[in-house]
């Protein structure tokens, strides 16, 4: 069983550099091919954030990256980098979901012809990304705002249309009956002795073709 | 009736008017909703307990959630849900401030910062093979010391640093059936040992160098008689492990790379041993357990190999993890079930008459049997030794012991729900007083004025404080009794330990909790899974006093063919009313939309023969059942062979036995799909209890058209081949995604769409006549959602409104599932922006109100999203009488609006599935979402335009009322006055 010795250094070193590039902040997108598939590295950046969850919604430590959909889910590192390793060549979607901040998801290609040459763009935005730094397209702020207590809004509130309407009765109202003709008024009474109180029926015109 | 469309068309305008949101505020969180956080059974648990701080235990789990939770109370400090295909092998700490996990099989080694949760460092470990993959984190007396850790995964021993992750060494292990049993560190720290086996009767040590990873020895020999499975590690360098058989013990020394064995009989050892034997796994110092049928027998293993019995239990034993509580002793415990109690006892390895720690403690039996124990110990102030046991139970629950109590429990089962029904709370009888105090009037008015300044941001951050928690303890909703608006509802719930729930819509408080004696393990059922949970009984007309009963349906085993279970549950008191086995397995199961005197649903089981079975098995249920019997049919998915096939029913079947609960089948038709072209990825029909409030669809310009309403049409995707896997396995060239609508009793496609460039996952929601998908378009490199709906075009001339109102039209010409409808569709796509896990639409109680959609997010979250965004009448230009019928512009994605996720600042995590029951108000729904946690919360997706909503201030209305009454005397009065000066001029 001698032939157990021959671990090759050369998978070695590529091992060791692997989670080396994985640590060194200089290289943004970096990849290294291993076994059949290529690495993704990239970082998210999200600003006003920290690890200690200060600033913002969340932790940093609450944000997951997502590759197509689930099949691969990462973690990032106190600094923002995050890596995908294993995956094969060909377009993949990659997603951030980090609670408070709307990300755009990016479509990856991981190039077979220059093996490890990977291409990001956002699907949201059609725009290329020279470096795989991830940012927010915008925060997201789940609950509504209370309006800030004005007049206007208890004047248009039930209640107040209420009062409103009793004040403009109160108002108006007399000035109205004042400008009205005597004669009239007088008619005005005498049909509403002889009508009653009108019914809903003859308000409503199209009830009347129905019946 | 002109009336009722007119104001029906009115009310219609005014809906349409407003695109509602579930906006909330933040201070109304918790009103209406509620959110319950799990974990799930828990696989590994490592103590933190050595630094002074807080006193935690980190545990993975098989949800593949690695957490921390508090020691004192069973909180969660911190949690992490990893992917659905990493799951987690093995968990340890490292240099007391990381939580290290391993996890997709041995290639994925984390580190975590211990106080927050933050991951350190990431390594990704490959190797020539997939293999058991071992974590072993040496232990070392220098806490700051680099320590490495060895990690067996894929075939190959690394050795990782643990401040970094980086991989310092790596040795291959050529031979391909090489399966590694243990990881053992020499005394010295030099020199590491990986022992494993090679076929079923080979052995292999390999001695590795520590520092370096060189290969210094490699030792093989084989063993006549071969051996089985589990090997218990006695001291660094001997093992015992089982025979083929199962009868004879060996014991395997490899001191220093010599691989001696010595064999012992079991039957020399336990006398009246017969049959299989099996070795508990542990990992204590010179003794183990051998599980006999009769019998567990403690062996202890002397420095010389010799096997000796210290004791034997007659009980089923769980032993714990070997605990270190001094240089050197070491202790270990042992938990067994008895007279309703639950006997725990700490022992010394080297001692066993000595007991350290001897307790009973009173379980609940609906938690069942023990399934893992973890131990800790503490130093109490007298300097004696403590112990504290963190046990696993069969409902999946987690329970620590201390000091002869249950100190907390986690209720963990509910983080695997597999099915959800709903069941309705008892009356308000009469003479039962409802346990409310009432308030004064003064104290009402109060709150009320409290409200009011609240609600015109008047309000102190002290008053805001009093509101909320006024409103939080109205204990209005967490009533066990209905009540008028359908809020207040029991939440039945199916887990996968077999264990059902019953949550209080209200609060989310357990109201009950049954382990379902027929979905436990005996020994005609070694494997019992359950399938799903149903309503059998529920009383309303004639059987009002009956209580409401489900059913749960689940098999032995996991196969389809596997014989199946039934059990009757009481949903007041929670107890399991009966219970049996099937003699038949169950490959699906139909509740029918027929109800016997009892108001007990009949359900039809089909069994993998093709048989139907009916239940409940009783004369007047058949006699209901022959009278329906030509008019029932159902359809079958085999998504492997590309087959749909749509079922009917003959005469009781041709059996030895005359059976009158058993009917034969006939295949009535079946759809074939090119397996080279097009491979069945999603298939989905309507809910069979969703109300459709009109058929008729009122567009602009006073039109109608007739939705094309039938219960028994099937959405099937189907996707080509190549493209069924993930995204970025398939070009756009060679992926299309292909829709079909299919009537279940004819078998007629009714509609086809391809879409060029598009694959999977396909999500679908299927709801009176439309039916909206969410797909991957490779092309675009975006989803989309499209939207289908289908009109009867048969009724389309029944548009005027006079005519229908004279009765001249078609619309009470019978509705046949046999005659061939003439069906227009029509149809859009949007982009939408995210990755989705579940799809759900609201219900509710007639209809009425407009749907929603509920969008389980990959994020965890759910997005409510108004149906009309998905309207294929949508267009760039609108005109304005479509504007006014509230059609919105064509935008080419849909757009997320952040206050319109029901669950706001909230995440489900491990999001499976969402449930809508109807509330009885009719603005109101009911969602229930489900995953490793749990969410609830009640939409109003018109707005509460039934009701007043619970903001509505009565405070205001009564000063309102009181200042017009004053307003009134006043002009009297003055008018009085005027009325008066008038007259005297």
């Amino acid at each position: 069983m001698a032939s157990f010795v021959r671990s090759e250094p050369v998978i070695l070193l590529l091992f060791l550099q692997i989670c080396l590039s994985l640590l060194s902040p200089s290289l943004a997108i970096s990849s290294g091919s291993s076994g059949n598939g290529y690495a993704i590295n990239g970082r998210v950046k999200i600003p006003g954030i920290n690890a200690k969850g200060l600033g913002g919604h969340g932790k940093i430590s609450n944000v997951k990256v997502i590759l197509n959909g689930g099949q691969h889910v990462t973690f990032l590192r106190p600094d923002g980098y995050f890596s995908f390793h294993d995956v094969p060549a060909g377009t993949h979607l990659m997603e951030v979901d980090a609670i408070g901040y709307f990300f755009s998801p990016v479509r990856v290609d991981v190039s077979a012809r220059f093996p490890g040459k990977v291409q990001a763009t956002l699907t949201e935005k059609r725009r290329s990304l020279s470096e795989m730094v991830l940012e927010p397209l915008k925060e997201e702020q789940y609950y509504e705002i209370r309006e800030p207590f004005s007049v206007m809004s208890v004047v248009k509130s039930p209640m107040g249309l209420m009062m409103g309407f009793m004040v403009l009765v109160m108002f108006v109202m007399p000035k109205l009956m004042e400008n009205m003709d005597p004669e009239e008024m007088k008619r005005a009474q005498e049909e509403m002795r002889n009508q009653g109180v009108p019914s809903l029926a003859s308000i409503l015109p199209g009830a009347a073709r129905s019946n | 009736m002109a009336m009722a469309i007119r104001s029906f068309l009115i009310f219609l305008f005014i809906v349409s008017l407003t695109v509602p949101t579930f906006s909330l505020h933040e201070d109304q969180v918790g009103l209406m909703d509620w959110h319950q956080k799990y974990i799930g059974k828990v696989k590994h648990a490592v103590f933190q307990t050595q630094k002074t701080g807080r006193k935690r235990v980190l545990v993975s789990t098989e949800e593949n959630v690695i957490a921390s939770l508090d020691l004192r109370h069973g909180e969660i400090f911190w949690r992490h849900v990893l992917g659905a295909n990493d799951a987690i092998d093995g968990i340890d700490t490292a240099m007391t401030k990381y939580a290290i996990t391993l996890s997709s099989g041995g290639s994925i080694l984390r580190a975590w910062n211990l106080p927050d949760g933050q991951m350190v460092w990431e390594c990704f470990l490959q190797g020539p093979s997939d293999s058991k993959s071992l974590l072993f984190v040496p232990t070392s007396s220098k806490v700051d010391k680099d320590n490495t850790i060895l990690v067996f995964g894929k075939g190959s021993l690394h050795a990782v640093s643990s401040i970094h992750g980086e991989i310092v060494w790596k040795i291959d292990f050529p031979s391909e059936s090489f399966e590694v049993q243990e990881v053992i560190q020499h005394h010295d720290g030099n020199t590491i040992y990986v022992v494993g086996f090679v076929g079923s009767s080979q052995f292999d040590v390999y001695q590795i160098n520590a520092k370096n990873g060189e290969l210094l020895k490699h030792n093989s020999a084989a063993i006549d008689g071969g051996f089985s499975g589990e090997v218990s590690l006695v001291s660094t360098a001997k093992l015992v492990v089982l025979d083929a058989a199962r009868s004879t013990l060996l014991t395997i020394s490899f001191q220093r790379g010599e691989i001696s064995f010595q064999k012992t009989y079991i039957s020399d050892l336990v006398e009246d041993f017969s049959g299989m034997a099996v070795i508990l796994p542990s990992k204590l110092t010179g003794l183990f357990a051998v599980k006999t049928s009769t019998a567990t027998a403690f062996i202890s293993v002397s420095s010389e190999g010799k096997l000796e019995v210290v004791d034997k239990v007659m009980h089923a034993t769980f032993i714990s993890n070997a605990l270190s509580i001094s240089e050197d002793q070491q202790a270990f415990a042992l938990v067994w079930h008895g007279d309703n109690e639950i006997h725990l006892n700490v022992k010394q390895i080297h001692d066993w008459n000595s007991d350290l720690l001897k307790e009973r403690i009173k379980l609940d039996q609906q938690r069942g049997l023990v399934h893992k124990v973890f131990i800790n110990n503490y130093v109490r102030t007298d300097k004696s030794h403590g112990f504290r046991a963190l046990i696993v139970m069969e409902d999946h629950s987690l329970l620590l012991l201390q000091q002869g109590k249950v100190v907390w429990s986690r209720e963990d089962g509910l983080a695997s729900i597999i099915g959800v029904t709903v069941s309705e709370l008892p009356v308000e009888k009469e003479g039962v007083s409802v346990a409310k105090v009432e308030l004064n009037l003064f104290e009402w008015l109060k709150g009320h004025m409290l409200k009011v300044k609240g609600s015109l941001m008047l309000a102190s951050a002290e008053d805001v404080a009093a509101i909320q928690g006024m409103r939080l303890k109205s204990s209005e909703k967490s009533k066990m009794i209905r009540d008028h608006n359908g809020f207040r509802k029991l939440l039945i719930v199916l887990t996968k330990s077999g264990k059902l729930f019953a949550l209080h819509t209200g609060d989310g408080q357990i109201v009950w909790s049954l382990l379902l004696n027929s979905l436990r393990q005996t020994e005609a059922c070694e494997n019992p899974t359950g399938i799903n949970v149903f309503q059998w009984q529920v009383p309303h007309h004639h059987a009002m006093d009956e209580n409401p009963s489900v059913l749960v349906v689940g098999r032995c085993g996991t196969g389809t063919d596997a014989l199946g279970i039934f059990s009757y549950i009481d949903t007041y008191t929670g107890k399991e009313l009966k219970y049996f086995g099937l003699d038949h397995s169950v490959a699906q199961v139909i509740p029918l939309p027929l109800t016997d005197s009892t108001e007990q649903r009949l359900h039809l089981l089909i069994d993998a023969n093709g048989q139907a079975h009916l239940y409940p098995r009783a004369p007047e249920a058949v006699s209901i059942f022959q009278r329906e019997l030509s008019n029932i049919y159902w359809y079958s998915v085999e998504a492997d062979k590309g087959l749909i096939k749509g079922h009917g029913l003959k005469s009781n079947c041709a059996g030895e036995v005359a059976d009158n609960y058993c009917f034969g089948t006939r295949e009535v038709w079946s759809i074939v799909f090119p397996s080279e072209s097009e491979k069945i990825i999603s298939t989905v029909t309507r809910k069979s209890n969703e109300v459709v409030h009109t058929q008729a669809k009122v567009i602009a310009d006073q039109d109608v058209m007739y939705k094309y309403i039938s219960k028994n049409l099937l959405f099937v995707a189907t996707v080509s081949p190549k493209a069924s896997g993930d995204i970025g396995s398939a070009t756009p060239g060679e992926s299309q995604l292909v829709v079909y609508v299919v009537d279940t009793v004819t078998g007629r496609i009714l509609h086809r769409m391809t879409h060029q460039g598009s694959q999977g996952p396909v999500h679908a929601v299927f709801s009176e006549n439309w039916i909206v998908y969410h797909y991957f378009n490779l092309r675009a490199h975006r989803y989309e959602m499209t939207v289908i709906e289908i009109y009867d075009q048969s009724r389309a001339d029944n548009k005027d409104v006079l005519k229908l109102v004279l009765g001249k039209h078609n619309l009470s010409s019978p509705i046949s599932s046999y005659s061939r409808p003439e069906v227009t569709t029509k149809s859009q796509s949007y982009y939408f922006t995210h990755s989705i896990k579940a799809i759900a639409v609201t219900s509710t109680a007639k209809g009425i109100t407009s749907r929603h959609l509920l969008i389980g997010t990959i994020g965890d979250q759910v997005l409510a999203m108004d149906k009309r965004f998905f309207d294929p009448r949508r267009s760039v230009n609108p005109t304005q009488s479509e504007k006014e019928e509230g059609i919105l512009p064509l935008t080419d994605s849909l757009p997320i609006i952040p206050q319109s996720y029901v669950t706001h600042s909230l995440k489900v995590e491990g999001l499976r599935g969402i449930v809508t029951v109807p509330a009885k108000l009719e603005s109101n729904t009911l969602v229930f979402t489900y995953g490793v946690d749990l969410f609830f919360t009640r939409l109003a997706p018109s707005r509460t335009y039934d009701s007043l909503t619970e903001d509505f201030s009565y405070a205001l209305l009564l000063i309102t009322i009181v200042a017009l009454v004053v307003a009134i005397f006043v002009t009297w009065v003055l008018s009085e006055k005027k009325d008066l000066s008038d007259k005297w001029r």
